[in-house]
């Protein structure tokens, strides 16, 4: 998954604002152009204060012509990726990895429900469209915050018609996924990409509905959990040091600025690989993995340091240093 | 980055036969794709990317738990979708675990396999090669796994049957062949070359199966069907029986069938029979068929196998060597334009921008 990437230069061709937080970028490679499939992502070389980093964004079409249309959220609490995608003008020489696919679209179910939340769109928006040229029987189940952040709306409704459905949460409409699913056929798939209590609340709906867990499939974004995000402090049980972990950067990558080696491989709360075992913590913790059960989270005993945080105060952990 | 093979990938292949996979993982590859193939429990047949999400550990190596492939290495399983349905040592499962799953669909007694874009592999464009189901027709074919030759050459070698002439001399092959005029037809995804030679005597197969004696008329009507189906209506009759004008009855008839299916560039599978509808009842024929064409190694097809792979091999030594074209190559080079137009077809569209 995180094997090396074959960068190749890229230009950004235009963007457009599909609600005030969310632009669409146009990217043009150079050369070849190398086909995506529904639910590609494609990864950029960003410029996070100053040094270097990657982001990965979905691509949201089938980019048949030869342009990669991402779709990018200005996020307050970024981590530096949405401000540095905002700050781009037409023109801007980028460096694009090539696209790979972890959230593909299956062929031949007999029904899909796509369920997509805020931002979470932009896979889901891919495989609507694929679906749709496909004849697939499928419906798309899109909810928001706010009226003004439905991206794409519009345009899904005209293709769509009444298999598009919105819901607004600021006007209380709510997705009832105990419902949706319960009138999804047999054999029918699940996608959803959204914030992590929308994921869980499908993954719980799912298992309720005694449907099989492989047809079920999700993205997750690791950006979202049950408590606002917050500063906390790091202490490491080592050598008694306390590292101060902003909104804006996840304590992965806080501990690797502070020189702390750490071993990761997916950054997003998948692969487990960054856990580390908490000694103690004076507030919540705020599980924003897809790694641990319910079970494990609720014991508190590890934490996916790439994407989970505490709501505020300081959590000890032990970084699996020992002296030499 | 995107370098074009010479073979399209949105179609159907021949990947194995029916009867060589069941309960155990079979590895093939196909069109560069390495994939395991098995039967699931409902009898239907799965195909799945051969390696493991993990660490790309062949999942053939593994074994079969009910539906599911357990890779031999740590044990992760994955079920006929490709899905990722067991983790070690952790109580969930990464969500963006899973393998490549291939259309799969069993038509004519063979396993074919779509290793292009699963979306749009419709069973219906199945190559038509009908005259391998076993009913009508009998024969006992095989399959040249891992030929060592580039697809195309094989569909050139029976685009062709000159060639029978001189490889084949003794057994089809006759003068006759090449004296005799050809007409070659096309449409939208086949080719045809039709070769009657009239008032000849019969090579010593015909001969021996017409079983009465005189002059015959013999016919070659090869078929092509992109990319790489090829099926050769073939036999003779008594000279004046009217074969020509469409009635057969007089005569013998067989079917050379070959599914050609690539493995990687300048490898094959070349999937064979040879049916016929005389004496269908008659299984000691039908051995002695199957062994002329494979057999102790001086078979038909074992005399083609040879030339195709000494001919790779040449071309491999003479990368800049250009191929010179005959009058005879006219169904070879329409199955091979056939054949780049499936390719061209399926390259992505590059927007004029990007392209300038």
């Amino acid at each position: 998954m995180t094997a090396s990437v074959d960068w190749r230069p890229a230009r950004l061709r235009a963007t457009r604002d599909l609600t005030p937080d969310i632009r669409l970028f146009e990217i043009e490679p150079e050369g070849p152009f190398a086909p995506t499939s529904p639910g590609s992502h494609i990864k950029l070389a960003v410029d996070i204060d100053g040094r270097p980093d990657t982001r990965s964004y979905s691509v949201v079409d089938a980019c048949r012509d030869g342009i990669y249309r991402i779709a990018v959220k200005r996020l307050a609490d970024s981590h530096g990726g949405s401000r540095h995608m905002w700050r781009l003008v037409p023109g801007a020489a980028l460096s694009v990895g090539m696209a790979v696919n972890d959230f593909p679209l299956a062929a031949g179910r007999p029904e899909y429900l796509l369920v997509a939340g805020g931002i979470g769109i932009t896979p889901i928006h891919a495989h609507a469209l694929a679906l749709a040229e496909r004849g697939a029987d499928f419906r798309l189940l899109y909810g928001v915050r706010r009226a003004a952040d439905l991206a794409f709306a519009e345009e899904l409704g005209t293709l769509l018609g009444p298999r598009l459905q919105t819901f607004v949460g600021e006007a209380g409409q709510r997705i009832d996924l105990a419902a949706e699913i319960g009138r999804l056929a047999p054999g029918g798939e699940l996608y959803v990409c959204g914030p992590l209590p929308m994921l869980d609340a499908a993954r719980q709906a799912w298992r309720d509905a005694g449907r099989p867990a492989d047809l079920l499939r999700f993205e997750t974004f690791g950006r979202s959990g049950r408590y606002p995000t917050a500063p906390f402090t790091v202490r490491l049980a080592g050598d008694g040091r306390a590292i101060e972990v902003p909104p804006g950067r996840s304590m992965l990558e806080a501990l690797e600025a502070a020189g702390v080696e750490m071993i990761s491989d997916c950054r997003r709360g998948e692969c487990g690989l960054c856990a580390l075992p908490i000694l103690a913590a004076d507030g919540p913790i705020d599980h924003r993995d897809v790694f641990f059960s319910d079970a494990e989270k609720a014991a508190n005993a590890k934490l996916c340091t790439c994407v989970s945080r505490l709501a505020g105060g300081t959590i000890t952990v032990d970084t699996g240093e020992r002296p030499a | 980055m995107t370098e074009t093979k010479p073979f399209p990938l949105n179609a159907w292949y021949a990947a194995a036969w029916s009867h060589e996979i069941g309960r155990r993982l079979e590895a093939r590859t196909i069109c560069d794709r390495d994939v395991v193939l098995y039967r699931r429990t409902d009898g239907g047949v799965a195909a799945l990317e051969d390696a493991c999400w993990h660490r790309l550990v062949p999942l053939s190596l593994g074994h079969l738990d009910g539906d599911n492939v357990v890779c031999g290495y740590h044990g992760l399983a994955f079920n006929g979708a490709g899905r990722c349905v067991h983790m070690p040592a952790q109580k969930t499962i990464n969500p963006s675990a899973c393998v490549k799953a291939f259309p799969v669909v069993e038509k004519h007694r063979l396993v074919w396999l779509w290793p292009g874009d699963p979306a749009l592999a419709d069973p219906a464009l199945v190559p038509d090669f009908l005259w391998n189901d076993g009913t009508d027709r009998v024969g006992e074919g095989g399959t040249f796994y891992n030929l060592k030759c580039d697809y195309r050459l094989v569909v050139d070698n029976l685009m062709d049957l000159t060639h029978e002439t001189y490889v084949h001399a003794g057994s089809i092959g006759d003068d006759s062949i090449t004296g005799a005029p050809f007409e070659v037809t096309h449409s939208g995804r086949t080719a045809t070359i039709t070769r009657w030679m009239i008032d000849i005597e019969p090579p010593p197969f015909w001969a021996a199966n017409l079983g009465r004696p005189g002059p015959v008329d013999r016919w070659q009507i090869i078929r092509f069907e992109a990319p790489s189906v090829v099926v050769g209506d073939v036999g003779v009759a008594p000279t004046g029986s009217g074969a020509p004008e469409g009635d057969r009855s007089q005569g013998v008839n067989g079917w050379f069938l070959a599914a050609i299916t690539p493995a990687r560039e300048n490898s094959c599978h070349y999937f064979w029979n040879f049916v016929r509808s005389f004496k269908t009842g008659d299984a000691a024929l039908t051995r002695q068929i199957a062994r002329a064409h494979v057999g102790d190694g001086n078979g038909l097809y074992e005399q083609d196998a040879f030339i195709l792979e000494r001919q790779q091999e040449a071309i491999d030594r003479n990368p800049r060597m250009p191929f010179y074209n005959l009058n005879i190559d006219a169904g070879a080079l329409w199955a091979r334009r056939l054949i780049d137009r499936m390719i061209a077809e399926e390259q992505p569209a590059v927007s004029p921008v990007a392209a300038a």
